[in-house]
């Protein structure tokens, strides 16, 4: 598991720039399905034929990061965030571009007061002194991913990315390791989540499936001072009952809760009080689809030092895996 | 001129009838189908001659404006905005309130009568009424009634050689490029040209006309915002007064699909029509909703830069509409030429 999510999170894929990390998961899947296929908006879907239910599991391929929207004269590059990106967590970062240029991102000197930072006020050094050289390695609408490798101390991942990677990677071993089923499944690696759940709304109405469970982090409440969140890391993977996008239908609330019982694994319940996720958009498309969520403890989630617990990640994949086999209608 | 027509009509989001009807009689006798939806929307179907393809243009019909919600004693209309307003731009203006164009001015308390605190701070909204004349309440609630629609009164104004001042052109300069292609030739491709409604308050009529239509492509023609003014850091500029239309990358609504934003951009340069990205990102447009319509749509929206947007006083360079209305047409004319094409931008390549 350790070695799949380093290849993964090590990709680049900004939202609505998911090419490469896409390529990554389909030759990680390939041969394991029926068919693949690439949507109009770059969802990846990947189906595993059978007569039963038609279930839809969603993880978002993209990640969060930075778009170049101008270049002074001097060869710094002013940007736009792509997703919620933190100026507070983005102070003193590397970014690296698709074409491999790195940029170390900081803010204007002549800021007084740390507390009015904004974006706007930061820009990215990419080590030119001229707008001429500047343009060679980056244009404008270039994107960057933020830099954070990928290291495992006993049970903790800490990784860039991890939001939604650790999720592909729950769905790629699930597909890998799936036992025969009856039930259809539609796995969607999907774009643009970070967006505002773009790839996830047209993939559901294209697949119109019966049940959708989608595999994505959350938040936690388990750090020095931090808010009221009953989740924990290592605590195992969480059951959704909602988020702003969504109150997650009770028949796959019941359909998480007896698989993960029935497998004996530690789970716990995600109360989300910020913040959207796929089956958010899934739920309300093609007329409506009973939606819910495996959700994956991590903290400092959209910072280059996501962390979460392997155990989690694994015991995610097993209830994923029981779900998509119980799941009768 | 087209445009001085357009702008000079009145449509404030939900009631667009005044502008729909003059489009709907401008096109007549240009297109094979006129339908209204039953939001509004008007679409104009230009059949092809090989309708393997659909492609759509979007302008939306609708501006920014305000609308009654009450009276004072004294025979003062009290009114909420309709779309994104700043505030601050109203004290001072004319308005016209309802079917019937009852004119009217925007004021506040003069500002001998304010306290220090007040002349401090703007005026808020729910300060200012309209002055139409009527010294009663009663007076006025027959000459006016609840939720009628209030536009701006600003006529249509060339300002130097180059420039123009209208309301409105946020979005009737999208709705006088699209009129100008339905008066043209049909294509190869089924041309569904929409002239939407409510975009200013939600993108709602083109999630409904992109829903029926679920074409193969979209463009989205816009006003959008120019930025390059006094006090405003050049890298904050949105876009640059003359130096030709602006495509946008991406937006709080839409990410438009690359390959065919580098397409039209370099369509552009490559035969020296001016051409500039939207350099931020905030904003958003009718693309938003269509690139999510159904199983997701290939999306790019051309502006033309428009100071001072969502105001009486907008103004854009006519050399920029030029070149928007260029860049359309040359589209077109390459997509016609290679109906193809318009299939080679989306990323659903079957691989299995």
């Amino acid at each position: 598991m350790f070695d799949l999510l380093k290849k993964l999170t090590q990709t680049t894929g900004v939202s609505g720039n998911e090419e490469e990390i896409r390529n990554v998961i389909k030759e990680e899947i390939k041969g394991k399905v029926d068919q693949i296929t690439v949507d109009t908006l770059g969802n990846l879907i990947a189906v595993k034929k059978g007569n039963g239910k038609k279930i839809m599991v969603a993880a978002h391929m993209d990640e969060i990061g930075v778009m170049a929207t101008f270049i002074d004269d001097n060869g710094f590059v002013r940007f736009s965030s792509i997703g919620g990106v933190n100026q507070y967590n983005s102070i003193g970062q590397k970014v690296r571009f698709n074409n491999g240029t790195i940029g170390a991102l900081h803010y204007e000197q002549k800021l007084d007061d740390l507390k009015n930072l904004k974006l706007s006020k930061m820009y990215i050094d990419i080590g030119v002194d001229s707008k001429e050289e500047a343009l060679k390695l980056v244009g404008i609408g270039d994107v960057a991913c933020f830099v954070g490798d990928c290291v495992k101390q006993g049970n903790i991942i800490i990784s860039k990315a991890l939001d939604d990677r650790s999720g592909c990677a729950v769905v790629i071993d699930a597909i890998n390791n799936m036992p025969k089923t009856e039930n259809e499944i539609y796995y969607v690696f999907t774009v643009q989540e970070e967006l505002g759940l773009r790839g996830a709304k047209t993939a559901a109405y294209q697949i119109k499936p019966d049940l959708a469970i989608a595999v994505d982090v959350t938040l936690t409440g388990d750090t020095p001072n931090s808010h009221l969140m009953e989740v924990k890391c290592g605590k195992g993977p969480a059951i959704k009952i909602k988020d702003r996008s969504i109150i997650c239908h009770p028949k796959v609330k019941k359909l998480l809760e007896n698989s993960a019982k029935k497998i004996n694994i530690p789970y716990q319940y995600e109360v989300l009080e910020a913040g959207g996720s796929d089956p958010g958009a899934i739920h309300i498309s093609a007329g409506g689809v009973p939606s819910g969520a495996i959700s994956i403890p991590c903290r400092y989630v959209h910072s280059p030092v996501e962390t979460a617990c392997l155990t989690d990640i694994e015991n995610a994949v097993k209830l994923l895996i029981e779900s998509l086999c119980s799941f009768s209608g | 001129m087209l445009l001085k027509e357009l702008t000079e009509l009145n449509g404030v989001s939900g009631n667009e009838d005044e502008v729909r009807e003059f489009i709907k009689k401008e096109a007549k006798g240009y297109c094979d189908e006129i339908t209204i939806d039953s939001i509004g929307n008007l679409i104009c179907l230009k059949k092809g001659r090989n309708p393997k393809y659909k492609l759509m243009l979007c302008a939306h019909m609708d501006e920014v404006g305000l609308m009654v919600t009450g009276y004072t004693e004294g025979g003062m209309l009290k009114f909420a905005a309709v779309g994104g307003i700043d505030q601050r731009i109203l004290l001072g203006k004319r308005v016209l309130v309802g079917d019937k164009k009852i004119s009217g001015v925007i004021g506040a308390k003069p500002i001998h009568l304010q306290q220090t605190s007040e002349r401090e701070s703007n005026i808020d909204i729910k300060k200012m009424y309209i002055d139409i004349g009527a010294d009663k309440k009663e007076e006025a609630e027959k000459l006016v009634s609840l939720g009628e629609y209030v536009a701006f009164y600003s006529k249509y104004l060339t300002l130097g050689d180059n420039t123009i001042k209208a309301k409105a052109l946020d979005d009737r300069v999208g709705c006088a490029i699209l009129l100008e292609i339905l008066k043209g030739k049909n294509y190869e491709f089924d041309l569904y040209i929409c002239f939407t409604v409510q975009e200013e308050v939600g993108l709602r009529g083109a999630q409904v006309a992109s829903y029926r239509i679920y074409p193969d492509m979209a463009l989205v023609i816009e006003g959008t915002t120019c930025s390059d003014v006094p006090d405003v850091e050049k890298y904050e500029y949105s876009t640059i007064l003359g130096e030709g239309a602006a495509i946008t990358i991406m937006d709080r609504g839409a990410y438009g699909n690359k390959k065919l934003v580098n397409y039209i951009f370099n369509l552009a340069k490559e035969n020296g029509v001016p051409v500039q990205y939207k350099q931020t990102t905030s904003g958003g447009n009718d693309a938003g909703k269509i690139q999510t319509a159904k199983g997701g749509v290939v999306v790019a929206a051309i502006s033309v830069p428009c100071r001072y947007i969502h105001s009486p006083v907008s103004v854009m360079s006519k050399s920029d509409f030029e070149s928007c209305m260029k860049i359309v047409h040359m589209s077109l004319e390459q997509f016609d030429k290679n109906p193809e094409l318009i299939n080679s931008f989306r990323d659903d390549l079957n691989m299995e």
